[in-house]
């Protein structure tokens, strides 16, 4: 039967701190289990995903815990037993792909068999890329190719060495639906003859219903919830959780004063000095809560705006910008780090750089008040 | 022009240049890649050539290297005769001179490689060795031709350190920055001036060269250099 060829899992228990400020700074904690087939990793961004995945390839040390692939330890921090990235037979596809840039599309994904001998090598090569439909750019450098191109040629580099466990860290970001989706069912098609676990990190509800056979939602290092994506993103008490995915900025902070006739509260950012106006929820004063913003939401001025109708203006300093495809994402820290997305065209004219004091300027409307 | 002056720099230059690929590629990556507390002590150490008179380090590499020294007598032992003033003690000299300008350009260059590459390797099945072959050296090419390029010019030009350790024999360690120095003694400014015009015309295509091949990789052959 099919089940019984599809024994492989995955068992993970975790517990690692992520180091960082006051901001970035979160405990992963989770134990959990994966067997064959797609099951999505799904949370906002901070939640720790990215940090388990690394754990599990190796790439990243867990403080305690137990990794096993199957009846195979790959880690064990009470038997001090840590299998190299290299020995885990763990695939793993990055967001950012990492395709190897001055190697061909067949280099690339050749690199992984350097063992195998020459004709079985150039066979294995050939029918993974042609799987993933592109075969006729195998002799094209990554930068010479497009981004959903290198998307295949990336699954297709992981995929040709017969992992044992699939990890993939939002691997389908910036790509349109329909490219999306076309993507998504060779894998589907890949993993039909295969059966391994594939552990599928996003942000995206979208995804989330294209992949969906199993979900285990994470928010803040840890395991909230875990089953069909029905069960997982329409419970009421997710709620909150599939309405914070998607939103990059989920601050939590203390209501300051209710304004009723404004339909406005006032809450105070985590430990910060920094407040801001958002609607009004159903909260009272000294009430612990969640804030979600979009990063794209928010307006990055490098003069103090003045005569506008936002109520909710902060000073702060770039802590850092990273680019993103046609994407800038600016960390912008008030007292709180915030998230920020600008266009590389709106980055040049402000001149952004790290240090530079800016001013976020976030519409009351745009911030959105989560049960605490 | 002293022809015989000119070529022992050349081989002199070539032999520090190969010695230094292989002793700093090795230096560089531990330099670039370890998380080793004390590692900045090392790479003080490395830098010193850059800011030390030359006299100084001569000086200590000629007592390393006389008759008490525990280098010369090392040397003695295995070769039968001493180093100091001879072409193998001016060579060793010169890869101690020239270190930081072959170490500086290839941690420069390793450190631009990014970690995700070195990431995908690993998971890939590689282990840190091939890892470095396929992936960090063939990134870093632009530094490795950089820091052959400036240990060869560096050597080439060198004089203090030749002056204290090798002295003055020529075909032996008379070398071309020497045999200037005596020309300009002697007043024989035409010939002192034939040779050093061709030293500034190899020192200023050697660097054109570095540079413009750091210019078409895309980065700077001085980004971090010499000060991390």
């Amino acid at each position: 039967m099919a089940s019984e060829v599809s024994s492989a899992t995955v068992a993970a228990r975790v517990r690692k701190v992520h180091p960082g400020n006051a901001a970035t700074f979160f405990l992963l904690d989770v134990q959990m289990e994966v067997p064959s087939g797609i099951s999505i990793l799904f949370g906002p961004s901070g939640a720790g995903k990215s940090s388990l995945l690394d754990c599990i390839a190796g790439l990243a040390q867990p403080d305690a815990g137990r990794i096993a692939i199957d009846s195979g330890v790959v880690f064990d921090s009470e038997k001090g037993l840590n299998v190299q990235p290299q020995q885990r037979q763990i695939a793993y596809v990055f967001q950012a792909l990492a395709l190897f840039p001055h190697m061909t599309v067949e280099a690339n994904v050749a690199y992984g068999l350097p063992h195998a001998p020459e004709r079985e090598r150039n066979e294995r090569v050939s029918e993974i890329l042609k799987m993933f439909r592109v075969e006729q750019f195998r002799h094209r450098k990554p930068r010479e190719i497009s981004g959903g191109e290198q998307q295949r040629v990336a699954l297709a580099r992981s995929l040709v060495t017969e992992p044992r466990v699939l990890l993939l860290d939002e691997p389908l970001t910036g790509l349109d639906t329909e490219l999306k989706n076309s993507i998504i069912e060779d894998l589907r098609a890949w993993n039909a003859a295969h059966k391994i676990p594939v552990l599928y990190v996003t942000h995206s509800r979208e995804e989330v219903d294209a992949l969906g056979e199993r979900v285990i939602a994470m928010e803040h290092g840890k395991i909230i919830s875990e089953g069909t994506p029905r069960e997982v993103l329409d419970a009421p008490r997710r709620r909150r959780l599939a309405q914070a995915a998607g939103f990059e900025n989920l601050l939590s902070g203390t209501v300051l004063d209710l304004r009723e006739p404004d339909g406005v509260m006032r809450v105070r950012l985590a430990d910060a000095t920094c407040e801001i106006e958002v609607p009004l929820g159903h909260a009272a004063p000294g009430d612990r809560v969640r804030i979600a913003i979009r990063a794209g939401d928010i307006l990055l001025a490098t003069e103090p705006p003045r005569a506008l109708s936002a109520r909710n203006i902060l000073e702060g300093k770039i802590a850092s910008i990273e680019h993103r495809g046609t994407l800038v994402v600016a960390r912008v820290d008030c007292g709180v780090v915030f998230t920020v997305h600008v266009t590389p065209g709106a980055e040049r004219a402000l001149q952004l750089a790290v240090e530079k004091k800016v001013w976020l300027v976030l519409k009351t409307h745009s911030c959105h008040f989560v049960e605490g | 022009m002293n022809v015989e002056a000119l070529l022992l720099s050349l081989r002199l230059a070539l032999c520090v240049a190969a010695i230094l690929l292989v002793i700093g590629v090795p230096l560089a990556y531990w330099l670039a890649y370890s998380r080793w507390r004390w590692k900045f002590l090392l790479e003080a150490i490395v830098a010193l050539p850059l800011v030390l008179p030359p006299t100084v380090l001569g000086f200590y590499m000629l007592l390393a290297m006389g008759p008490r020294g525990a280098l010369g007598r090392l040397w003695y032992a295995a070769f039968g005769h001493g180093l100091a003033f001879t072409f193998a003690g001016l060579v060793i000299a010169s890869v101690l001179y020239s270190l930081p300008f072959a170490v500086q350009p290839l941690i420069a260059s390793f450190e631009t490689v990014d970690r995700k590459l070195l990431d995908a390797s690993s998971v890939l099945g590689a282990g840190r060795m091939r890892t470095f072959r396929r992936i960090i050296l063939p990134l870093s090419l632009p530094g490795i031709i950089t820091a052959l390029v400036l240990s060869f010019a560096h050597t080439l030009g060198e004089f203090g350190v030749v002056l204290m350790v090798g002295g003055n024999l020529a075909g032996v360690t008379r070398t071309v920055s020497i045999d200037i120095y005596d020309r300009a003694q002697s007043l024989d400014y035409a010939d002192a001036n034939r040779t050093a015009l061709l030293l500034l015309v190899i020192s200023f295509v050697v660097l054109s060269a570095v540079y413009g091949v750091n210019r078409r990789a895309g980065h700077r052959a001085w980004a971090s250099w010499p000060v991390k």
